[in-house]
Formats: C-alpha cells, sequence, structure tokens
C-alpha cells in the first residue's frame, strides 16, 4: 500500500444499497447530509468520480479542494450538503434544511444518514422531537451495522427496540433490508409519498453488515470483537450480488452485468489516476474560504 | 437623530429593520415570543411578522443551533437567542465544529449567514452559571465573527451589520445595557471589525470591551477634575479585531489599560496587550495593565460579587498606577449601582 490517500478512509463496503436506494426514490438534487462513511452518498447523489478521488488524494480539483478529505466530502452542487466526522453533527443541519424548505412553502423531504451509534447522541432526540413538532420533511436514515467502531449495540442501548422508541414521536417508522437496494428503494418512495401527503419526519431503520475494519480498507475478522460471517452471510449481506440477483430476475444476463462491472472498474482507474496527476492546493489557499 | 432610545428598543428596531428588508430573516430561540420578549429586546417582532418568523423553541440549544446552520446554508438568515451565554455552551459543538468551518471544508460552496445574540454578564446575583461573557471561547475560533456593543447606536448598527453578515456572528449583549438610553441614528451603519474612540485624551488609553467602555467612561469623567486625561477605545468588534484603532491611540498616549469584560487569563485582554507591546514598543512609557473578572467562579453574594466583577474604580487605579499618581479619593463618587436601576428577579 503506498498510503497515498493522508485521510482517514471509512469505507461503505456493505453499506452500498442504503443511499443508493433512498436517492432512487427521491427527485435528484434532493438535499441530503451525511457522516465521515460518505463514499456511496456521495456517489449516488451524482457526485462526480473524478472529484471524489480528487478530495481523497487532497487534490486542488476535490470539492473541498482537498481540505475536506474523505470524512467531509460533499457536493452541495448536487444536493450533498454536508458530511461530518463529529458523529450526530449533520443530524440537526438536515432539520433546518427540512426548516427552509416549510419556510418557504415547498414540501419536498431532505435525507439526513447515520449510524447507529448517532442515535446514542442527545442531539438525535432533540433534532426527532423537533421535526415532530414541527412537521419538518426530515427523512431520517440510520445505517446500523450493530457497530460503533468496535462497540456491539448491547454494549451502548438501553432501550428495548430503537424504532419502538421513535414510533413514540409523531413520525413515520419503517424497518428494510440495508443490503437491499430495491427493498430500500421502495420503502423510501412509500415513505417520502407519506411524509410529502401529512407533512412531518420519517425514519428508516436499515441494517447491514460492514465488510471491513471501522476505518480503513481491511478487513478485520481476526481481530476478536466479532466473529467473522459465514460465507452464505456474507453473500446475503452484499448488496452488489442482491442488486444483481434482482437485475438477474428482470431479464439482464451476466454478461450484461459483467459489461458494467467493468465499465466502472475503468472509470474508476482513469478518475483515481486523473486525480493524482491533479495539483495539489497551493499555500494560498490555506487562507482562502474561512469567511465569505 | 432621534430622541434617546434605549438598547433594548434599538435591537427591537435593528431586527425588525432587517425582517422587513429580507423575508429570509427569522428570528428564534427559547423565550423569544414570550411577554418578557428577551429584555423587552424582541418586543413586538412576533405581532409584526407572525409566528412563522418569530418563535420559541424547546430547550434543544444543540439542536436549534444545529437547525439554524442547517437553514443557513439553505439561504435563509436565522437570529438565534440565548437569553444567557451560558446556555450556549450546550452549542459549541455546532458552533465550532459546523458553522466555523463549514465554507472552509466546502471549499467555498457553503455560506453560514447566521446571528446568535447571547445575553452575557452581570445581573443580580446571577452566581456562575448565569454570568458569563466568553468573548474569547468564540473569538479564539477561526470562522468565527465576535461583535460586543456598548451603546444603543452600536447595538442598532452593529446588529444589523452582524445579520447582513454571510458569516457566523456571535453577538454578545451585556444584561445592563438594555437599561441605556441614548440617541439612535437609524441610518448610521457600523461595520464589523472597526473599533471606536468614545472619549479622547492624552495621558492613558483604556482598550475596553462591553460593559467596561461604560465604566470607562466614568472612569475618564472622574480623573478629568483631576486633570488626569483618559482615552477610551471601544473595541465594538472582537473578531475580526481593529488592531490599527488600538495601536494608534496607544502610540498616542504611551500608556495602556486594556479592560475586557471577561477572565483575564488566557482572555482577549491578553491578546490585545501582546500586540499593544509588540506594535507600541517604543512608545510605551510603562508595561500594559489588564483588566478582568477574578479568575474564580462568579460569587452569588453581593459582596463577593462586588469584588469579582470589575469597575471604573479599578480603572481609575490602573491608570494611577501606571502614572505614578496617589490614589484619588472616590468616597464622594457614584458608580454605575445595582442598587438602583438594575433591579431582580433575574
Ligand atoms: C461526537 C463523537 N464522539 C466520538 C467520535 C469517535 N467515533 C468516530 S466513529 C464512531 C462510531 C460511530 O458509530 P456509528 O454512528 O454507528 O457509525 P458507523 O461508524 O458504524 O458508520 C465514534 C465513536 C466521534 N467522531 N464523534
Ligand atoms: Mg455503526
Amino acid at each position: 500500500m503506498k498510503d497515498e490517500m493522508k485521510t482517514p478512509v471509512h469505507m461503505g463496503v456493505g453499506g452500498e444499497a442504503i443511499p443508493v436506494g433512498v436517492l432512487s426514490a427521491l427527485p435528484t438534487g434532493t438535499k441530503t447530509f451525511g457522516t465521515y462513511r460518505n463514499h456511496s452518498l456521495f456517489l449516488a447523489s451524482g457526485g462526480p468520480l473524478p472529484s471524489f478521488f480528487a478530495e481523497l488524494y487532497g487534490r486542488l480539483p476535490g470539492p473541498g479542494k482537498g481540505k475536506a478529505g474523505s470524512m467531509h466530502l460533499a457536493s452541495p452542487d448536487h444536493g450533498l450538503m454536508a458530511t461530518s466526522a463529529v458523529v450526530g453533527t449533520t443530524i440537526p443541519l438536515a432539520l433546518g434544511a427540512a426548516f427552509a424548505e416549510a419556510y418557504r412553502g415547498g414540501d419536498g423531504v431532505v435525507a439526513v444518514f447515520f449510524g447507529d451509534g448517532a442515535v446514542e447522541e442527545g442531539v438525535f432526540w432533540e433534532s426527532l422531537n423537533f421535526a415532530a413538532l414541527r412537521r419538518l420533511r426530515v427523512l431520517f436514515v440510520c445505517e446500523d451495522n450493530g457497530l460503533a467502531i468496535h462497540t456491539p449495540i448491547k454494549d451502548r442501548q438501553g432501550y428495548r427496540s430503537l424504532t419502538e422508541a421513535v414510533a413514540a414521536f409523531h413520525c413515520f417508522v419503517d424497518s428494510g433490508d440495508g443490503a437491499d437496494a430495491v427493498d430500500v428503494r421502495d420503502r423510501t418512495a412509500a415513505m417520502a409519498a407519506a411524509m410529502r401527503r401529512d407533512g412531518g419526519p420519517g425514519f428508516l431503520h436499515l441494517p447491514y453488515l460492514r465488510a471491513l475494519e471501522h476505518v480503513g480498507p481491511n478487513e478485520d475478522w481476526k481481530a476478536g470483537y466479532r466473529p467473522r460471517p459465514s460465507d452464505a452471510d456474507l453473500e446475503r449481506w452484499d448488496p452488489v450480488r442482491r442488486l444483481e440477483s434482482h437485475l438477474k430476475v428482470e431479464g439482464h444476463s451476466q454478461a450484461e452485468l459483467d459489461a458494467v462491472r467493468a465499465e466502472v472498474a475503468a472509470a474508476v482507474d482513469k478518475a483515481a489516476a486523473a486525480a493524482l496527476a491533479a495539483p495539489f492546493a497551493g499555500p494560498e489557499e490555506l487562507w482562502t474560504d474561512v469567511g465569505a | 437623530m432621534s430622541a434617546a432610545v434605549e438598547f433594548r428598543e434599538a435591537l427591537a428596531r435593528a431586527q425588525a429593520r432587517e425582517m422587513e428588508a429580507d423575508p429570509s430573516v427569522f428570528l428564534f430561540g427559547l423565550d423569544v415570543p414570550d411577554h418578557k420578549s428577551i429584555f423587552g429586546s424582541t418586543k413586538g417582532l412576533l405581532e409584526k411578522f407572525g409566528p412563522g418568523r418569530v418563535f420559541g423553541t424547546p430547550l434543544s440549544e444543540d439542536a436549534m443551533t444545529g437547525m439554524a446552520i442547517g437553514a443557513a446554508i439553505s439561504g435563509l438568515r436565522p437570529i438565534h437567542v440565548h437569553i444567557r451565554v451560558d446556555f450556549a455552551l450546550l452549542a459549541m459543538n455546532q458552533l465550532v465544529n459546523m458553522a466555523s468551518n463549514l465554507r472552509y471544508m466546502s471549499g467555498g460552496r457553503l455560506k453560514v449567514p447566521l446571528t446568535v445574540r447571547a445575553v452575557i454578564g452581570r445581573g443580580w446575583g446571577q452566581s456562575a452559571q448565569h454570568s458569563k461573557s466568553l468573548q474569547a471561547l468564540f473569538a479564539h475560533i477561526p470562522g468565527l465573527k465576535v461583535v460586543m456593543p456598548a451603546s444603543p447606536q452600536d447595538g442598532y448598527s452593529l446588529l444589523r451589520a452582524a445579520i447582513q453578515d454571510d458569516n457566523p456572528v456571535i453577538f454578545l449583549e451585556h444584561r445592563w445595557l438594555y437599561d441605556v438610553a441614548g440617541p439612535v441614528d437609524e441610518t448610521v451603519s457600523v461595520p464589523l471589525g472597526k473599533a471606536l474612540v468614545r472619549r479622547e485624551g492624552k495621558d492613558v488609553s483604556v482598550i475596553a470591551t462591553s460593559w467596561m467602555v461604560v465604566e470607562a467612561m466614568k472612569a475618564a469623567e472622574i480623573l478629568q477634575q483631576r486633570g488626569v486625561s483618559l482615552e477610551v477605545v471601544d473595541v465594538r468588534s472582537i473578531q475580526p479585531l481593529d488592531e490599527g484603532t488600538v495601536l494608534a491611540s496607544v502610540r498616542k498616549t504611551g500608556r495602556a489599560v486594556v479592560a475586557d469584560y471577561d477572565w483575564a487569563f488566557c482572555g482577549l485582554s491578553g491578546e490585545l496587550a501582546a500586540r499593544i507591546h509588540k506594535g507600541c514598543w517604543g512608545a510605551l512609557k510603562a508595561p500594559v495593565e489588564r483588566i478582568g473578572f477574578a479568575h474564580v467562579p462568579c460569587p452569588t453574594t453581593r459582596p463577593l460579587e462586588n469584588r469579582f466583577y470589575p469597575s471604573a474604580v479599578e480603572i481609575i487605579r490602573a491608570a494611577e498606577d501606571l502614572l505614578g499618581l496617589s490614589p484619588t479619593e472616590l468616597s464622594g463618587e457614584e458608580f454605575y449601582s445595582w442598587e438602583h436601576k438594575f433591579k431582580g428577579p433575574f
């Protein structure tokens, strides 16, 4: 490994179906917010692959000019307003975006993605309360991998059921399969329709399997904090395979799917190479964009 | 120029003016719409602009600050009010981790036109949790602006400038200023980042913030009777800081007392003293004096509270020290007395 991405990289492998499914049910340009585990969200929002790699490699053409890095990838031009490496902090920002939407008389839905650890922060409950109170159209999407770094939910949460606790608020609540983009899309579409019709927030609880270590590109099954799932389970929780089986049912051939995989791999290689060739920010950039 | 206007009224007028001019401005916070209307500073605004633009909130400072930031990056201009700056500490995560750096991390794509109004300082036996100022804490963070008005005119003009500014601005209002009345010319605009020489003098420069400006003016009046001439510089804007006006004053007088309404340790007074020492080295006739809160939590009981907060007396004594003068007899003087005007319960 060359360590050329000098930024903590939180891989989304295993969780890709969640932003893909949610965003395919919402209009293009929908305002979204996320966390440091944001790669799939960035790309699902329409964030360009070259910008993505430029930011990860700390290069000037990145959306944050390399000052943001992997943990703060965003692309307001595509609706992804902000992501954050302080757990829970973008949840109330989504509240504000939904407030602005309502203030202007719109009925658009704003989506915010966060982990199962973020619901332990007070700001999650404060935000849920305010969204329920003011009937704001915030779609709270809980990406539940059962872990906060290495600590399992059973060592962190005192409620009987997260969805039951959330359901005590005036809020639409649903759970789905976080590895199945089609299931996520359909549940999102139904919930967004209800939110647009009646107003108020929605909460989507989506379990998934984090395939890699908390931060970094490696598997860490041997670390001891969780057992390695069976091969069958790994397959069951692989969102790419799950999507491929949907596509096969719809009549797409293996050759077509292989072609898509090859196309994506080529685009990734090209964007990564272009990013590595792009310039770093000059020293003057240290001082730009501190204030408007 | 109108008849004397109270500071509270000046703030209400500034907000009304901005809300009339720009429909994206809204005003919210705990207690904002109630009958006490934040010491009268939001009076009449609910009636004028309705509950869609003027509203109270749950007790959720963290989420409400994030809400304001989210609204600001979505094109609105929130004014968020804290009836005590001490409560804004629950919002520090959002202010310090989010509001201050969203622009930087978005490569300049986002702007955060947010005004946070917070009431500071001495009230009536407010003790350790309703009595702070905290300007140094906020000003320490790149990306936050910090403003401390000390007169009705500046309350009016600087609040308008803060609301119009495209950055997060922390606007700190001393509790006692609400009762201060003075002329307010609604056509005067004051940009952020400009200090003001409130009184010209030649012997000692008093560089003061917020309520200490009022105390410094009193000190100057008293010392004038003795032929000692204080120049009073009202810092007004902590970030951005108008170093030029401060240094010009001290180069002229050769002596400086920095009277900051905050703890001195690691505070703005240290920042100003360092800049004055460096910028006025050859002109200084004595080392810079610093005045601030006693470095203890604020006590409730009146005799100790009187010792905690500095006043004109400490400014007078510091100026005398710098000039090598004997202490002025002050027993006949009347100082700003909380026994008269500044009544409880809050
Ligand atoms: C406020 C805060 N506390 C602690 C951390 C350190 N931290 C980083 S990620 C993480 C776990 C978060 O778990 P979860 O919300 O489930 O997200 P996941 O990483 O599983 O996607 C923690 C505790 C942090 N970044 N922010
Ligand atoms: Mg987790």
